[in-house]
């Protein structure tokens, strides 16, 4: 079987301006960061980025990267909202395609299937579709009822970060939810995964039940393994959220705070990140015991 | 102080708050509601199902606001990793299935709500370029087609109550009745509560006052609301009883989250 283990820098390669790119996680939660941050660093731009979305969004915005959003909501979980999300719709940067969340999943599930469309009452008589003009309802063939015909989503590329894979693209799961990272991968052409660690694979099922293994090789083109690559968000039972490191990206948000964060944290490779933020951390555990 | 204090330094004597008013008007909107998802957003409505759950309605499933079922609850605002008891596994895949079946039943926030129900979460102004972005439509749509939704507005106000909402998030009485077919026959919003009132819907699916909180007075409301709303048939909201008094105060919400 190939070996798909890569680098932050190859798995980037795969992207040009102009392309579709899925994002995994949910919210601030296993979010694929180190990808995302290696994304910044490129000259890429114009994307179509499809996510429930977190700081990735935020980043990403940020950077002029975006050219249209598709989601299901944009938040930071314990920060209602990401500062440079909002920044971008209030001074329009970006396209938006705003759905319900149920409907962004039916997209998703259409996607993975290669559907033009499946069927969702969600969205009916709402202002998802004045927002959206370019869904259309259609009638059901064996009663009075009526649907949204939702399209299916298909993604060039799409990122998700797990706790463990092999080297062939075998992903699995650790934490309580697996959110919708399978569906991501199978809804692209290619998908790129990060993990806190690549082992065997005879030892994926060592300590975990085999349901956690749910995204499979078949459907991932490379594995890079990036210890506390979802740094700040969740990435149970790895770790958990940095709330302060969270906090500090969100309050940084303005214009002239924003330039000392980019250049201490974003500037550099990922290394260079990691090294940063556990220096940073230091300097808030000394400032905190004063 | 005199009288037994909970923890929360509230004397189990003291009269109900505005708060625990509120919390009850909750719980009373999941009374015969059946098996089914008691989904709350935001403390006083987490509050008022749980304590649903704990006298008329001890049928309901409550979650961890992530991926379990709770047959004891977590400490309200914490997961079931800080307690309780899990008694099903319901990822974010799920819940859409969930909702979509009806077995749910919602209290959701409301950044504005219009005459006929109709609910914004999504932003404020023109959603091309909006003068303020909220966190999106997230469910609402979804909700509000598939089984009862409730709202709580911590602060009744002419900002949230608006002729017409920037962005039909919840879908309202009017535009589901203009619907043709079958296909919305799943909407129902029940009640709006307030920290002044309890509103409910009249014939024409139309926002009316059921009943002001005891010591609110109708023109309260009609001052604090941006659209023509009849008080003639308000009565008052009930109070709390004493048990129920209790289990706020020393069961569900010790630490006095409500207040906040």
């Amino acid at each position: 079987m190939a070996d798909k283990t890569m680098t932050l820098s190859d798995v980037v390669r795969h992207v040009e301006s102009g392309m579709t790119i899925g994002i995994g996680g949910w919210g601030s939660r296993r979010k694929p960061m180190a990808i995302v941050r290696e994304l910044l660093r490129t000259d890429v731009k114009d994307l179509t980025v499809v996510t429930f979305g977190g700081p990735d969004v935020g980043l990403l915005c940020r950077a002029g990267k975006v050219r249209k959003l598709v989601y299901g909501f944009v938040s930071l979980d314990s920060i209602a909202l990401d500062p440079h999300f909002r920044a971008a719709r209030e001074s329009g940067a970006i396209e938006t395609a705003e759905y319900d969340e149920g409907m962004f999943v039916t997209a998703l599930r259409a996607g993975v299937n290669r559907f033009s469309f499946l069927p969702s009452r969600a969205g009916l008589a709402s202002d998802v579709l004045a927002m959206n003009p370019n869904l259309k309802t259609v009638r059901s063939p064996y009663d009075d009822e009526e649907y949204v015909a939702v399209p299916g989503l298909r993604m060039d590329v799409s990122f998700i970060h797990l706790n463990r894979a092999d080297a062939h693209g075998n992903g699995q799961y650790l934490g309580n939810d697996p959110y919708f990272d399978d569906m991501f991968a199978m809804a692209s052409d290619r998908c790129f995964v990060s993990v806190e660690k690549i082992v065997d694979t005879a030892s994926l099922t060592e300590h975990a039940p085999h349901q956690s293994l749910l995204v499979s090789r078949l459907f991932v083109h490379g594995v890079v393994e990036t210890p506390n690559g979802a740094h700040f968000t969740t990435c149970e039972p790895d770790y958990g959220r940095d709330e302060r490191f969270q906090a500090h990206y969100a309050a940084t948000a303005a214009d002239d705070s924003w330039q000392a964060f980019r250049t201490r944290f974003l500037d550099t490779d990922e290394a260079g990140y990691q090294r940063e933020v556990q220096a940073w951390r230091e300097q808030q555990a000394v400032g905190a015991s004063r | 102080m005199a009288g037994a204090a909970g923890s929360g330094g509230v004397p189990m004597t003291a009269s109900p708050t505005r708060a625990e008013v509120c919390v009850a008007a909750c719980a009373d909107t999941w009374r015969d509601a059946g098996e089914v998802l008691a989904h709350a957003v935001g403390t006083i409505p987490s509050v008022g199902a749980r304590l649903a759950r704990l006298t008329h309605s001890p049928e309901l499933a409550i979650s961890d606001g992530e991926c379990f079922l709770m047959s004891e609850p977590p400490p309200l605002g914490k997961t079931a990793a800080a307690g309780g008891t899990i008694e099903a596994w319901v990822p974010f895949r799920a819940i859409f299935d969930l909702l979509n079946s009806g077995r749910r039943q919602s209290m959701m926030g409301a950044s504005q709500v219009d005459a006929y129900g109709n609910q914004n979460i999504s932003s404020i102004g023109d959603w091309r370029r909006p003068t303020r972005q909220l966190i999106g439509v997230r469910g609402a749509p979804g909700n509000t087609v598939n089984h009862r939704v409730d709202y709580f507005v911590g602060k009744h106000s002419r900002r949230v109550f608006v002729e017409r909402v920037d962005v039909v998030s919840g879908v309202g009485n009017d535009r589901a009745r203009a619907f043709s077919g079958t296909a919305l026959r799943f909407h129902h919003l029940g009640v709006v509560i307030t920290d002044l009132a309890v509103l409910d819907y009249d014939g024409s699916g139309r926002l009316k006052v059921r009943s002001l909180h005891p010591g609110v007075t109708a023109g309260q409301v009609s001052e604090n609301t941006g659209f023509d709303i009849d008080v003639s048939t308000a009565t008052t909201t009930r109070l709390p009883t004493d048990e129920e008094l209790r289990l706020i105060r020393e069961m569900i919400d010790p630490t006095g989250l409500r207040d906040r």
